[in-house]
């Protein structure tokens, strides 16, 4: 089986988020990436489960530029067998699907996983994108993956439940919580990661459809009201009163 | 200005519905509802108070089936100006799809209607910021997120007309739905209680269930919570799980790492109750009981019911 990862970078979570330039541009001054924790933890680990278990080739793909490959080693230290870098700035989700589809389009991957959402723009997009693009299905937000032959059983989430489903390779899944563990690169994979093969091509399409024109930071709370433990009462009667929320 | 809005009609509808309704008529110009379901006409209807102008509902597609909905949706949704969805499980499956079919701008997770130069304000950085996003193309899609904006009553009952439409093979099947009983879908809860470590263990969560049934609220867990499996994974609310907005955050027992706070920031009051006058959280909150877990919830508890019992 022909498995393609997508990896995004995104900032460690205990980052400060600070934006730059008018607050046009994300202030990267002292922030650590990281490979973000849904393609990471769920999505690429899984693809590490299901090559134990059968066989696989893992391929992990990043839209990005040259400091991107940090987060690429890490993710080849983890197992996968090698990576591709589209070289571009991920300016917009549409742009980065297309350039994923692009390349996934000639290569035949029986499985295309992505992460839920990143952790930095959360827009749950490029996994419904790569899909529509490739006319395949998609399975949104999956918590659970199993392969039998060429076909798969999934759990996604749906409103308000479950959903056990069916379908056959080729399929596009976007990885959650639930779906595989965490594993911490040891140091025979780290070893490993330096040699192992790490492309970089061009995108063949520029279309962008949507730009950030700013951001802003949410404004700070003015300050806890504290209550005594033995007097709820009076909690009850603030949410009532004075936050009116009950 | 032509608006098109898409609902899942499985179920009967929820607040997440209305609010994208209302949003599409305040965005200005007609509201066209597009809907799949079985769900009757009738209760469609009340859409129009939103301020749908009609309703189309297409008996033969289910909500889930997101390949086939953006083929249905694809053939409505040429000359429209803006496509609204809810930012939810069908919203994100569908609204990205879409997005390639008509090469239209999806901005997603919008949290507010558009500013005077156009741009619509969005969640990014997991509730640490927002961004302001533009479209470069003419048709806009937008998914809201949910308890963002509220729905707004606006005209009479409208319209339904049934269709039945199917688009070629079905290529994802459904074996099963597995539906946790009883529980209000955490991201369009309006009241949330959350515990964390500080419970010690899962057998005491029966006073958080409690004083979440006394006040129509959802619960939810920290992270290690969820992973020690003291609660199952959809309650895991934070950066690396379910971001929120409910109006009230109640956090009984959680320090308030960043990554916790990041998930639940954007609630509208936050009341933290933990013993340690230190921890994190309090500088997050509107309210604040610096005590134990124990005593505090239990009386939290009495003083809930005793005010609805008055
Ligand atoms: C990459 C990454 C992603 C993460 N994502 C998330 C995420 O999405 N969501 C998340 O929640 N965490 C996340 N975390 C974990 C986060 O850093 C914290 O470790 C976690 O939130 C702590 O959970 P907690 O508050 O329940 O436990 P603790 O930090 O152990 O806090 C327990 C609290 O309970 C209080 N307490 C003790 N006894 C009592 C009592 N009797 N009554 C009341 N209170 C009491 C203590 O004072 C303490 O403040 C992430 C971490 C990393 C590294």
């Amino acid at each position: 089986m022909k498995i393609l990862v997508c990896i995004s970078k995104a900032p460690d979570t205990t980052s400060k988020i600070a934006f730059t330039e008018g607050n046009s541009r994300f202030d990267e001054n002292g922030v650590q990436y990281i490979v973000n924790p849904y393609d990471e933890w769920y999505a690429l680990v899984r693809a590490l489960e299901i090559k134990e278990a059968s066989s696989a080739d893992i391929t992990i793909v990043t839209v990005g530029n040259a400091s991107d490959e940090a987060i690429m080693r890490k993710a080849l230290a983890i197992g996968a067998d090698e990576a591709v870098r589209i070289d571009a700035e991920p300016t917009d989700a549409y742009f980065v699907a297309k350039a994923i589809a692009d390349f996934a389009q000639e290569k035949n991957f029986d499985l295309i996983l992505t992460g839920k959402e990143t952790i930095n723009y959360n827009g749950s997009q490029i996994g419904g994108m790569v899909a529509e693009a490739l006319d395949l299905p998609y399975i949104s937000i999956a918590s659970k993956l199993d392969v039998a032959g060429s076909s798969l059983t999934l759990e996604r989430e749906i409103a308000g439940g479950v959903e056990v489903v069916q379908v056959n390779l080729p399929v596009v899944v976007s990885c959650a919580k639930g779906m595989a563990e965490q594993r911490i690169p040891n140091m025979r994979g780290i070893m490993a990661a330096r040699t192992k093969p790490l492309q970089v091509i061009p995108p063949k399409n520029s279309d962008q459809l949507t730009s950030y024109v700013a951001f802003a930071n949410p404004a700070a709370k003015s300050g806890v009201k504290l209550i005594d433990p033995s007097n709820m009462d009076e909690l009850v009667s603030l949410l009532h009163n004075e936050a009116k929320v009950i | 200005m032509k608006n098109i809005v898409f609902i899942p009609a499985n179920s009967p509808l929820t607040k997440a519905s209305f609010e994208v309704v209302s949003y599409a008529r305040n965005l200005g110009g007609t509201v066209t509802v597009l809907a799949a379901g079985k769900l009757p006409s009738q209760d469609l209807s009340v859409l129009g108070t939103y301020g749908a102008d009609e309703v189309i509902v297409n008996r033969s597609l289910v909500a889930n089936d997101d390949q086939q909905i953006t083929m249905w949706l694809a053939n409505y949704c040429k000359e429209a100006n803006n496509i609204v969805f809810s930012h939810d499980f069908n919203g994100k499956a569908i609204a990205p799809r879409l997005s390639v079919k008509l090469k239209a701008g999806f901005i997603s997770g919008a949290i507010a209607l558009p500013e005077n130069d156009g741009s619509i304000k969005v969640n990014v950085y997991s509730g640490k910021a927002f961004g302001f996003m533009k479209c470069n193309t003419t048709q806009k899609i937008i998914s809201l997120l949910p308890n963002s904006v509220a729905p707004e009553m606006s005209g009479n009952a409208c319209g339904v007309t049934e269709v039945e439409e199917t688009f070629g093979e079905i290529k994802v099947k459904v074996l099963s739905v597995k539906k946790p009983e009883g529980s209000i879908p955490l991201p369009e809860a309006e009241r949330v209680v959350s515990a964390g470590r500080g419970l010690k263990g899962p057998e005491n969560w029966g006073m958080i269930e409690d004083l979440a049934n006394a006040l129509g609220a959802a619960t939810a867990c920290s992270r290690p919570v969820a992973d020690i499996g003291w609660r199952p994974h959809h309650e895991h609310v934070g950066q690396t799980g379910v971001a929120i907005r409910p109006n009230l955050y109640i956090a009984v027992g959680i320090s308030g790492a960043i990554q916790h706070l990041a998930g639940v920031n954007g609630s509208k009051v936050i009341v933290v109750i933990n013993p340690d006058a230190e921890a994190p959280f309090f500088k997050a909150a509107d309210y604040g009981v610096i005590g134990d877990a124990f005593e505090v919830v239990p009386k939290l508890i009495d003083a809930v019911k005793n005010f609805r019992a008055n």
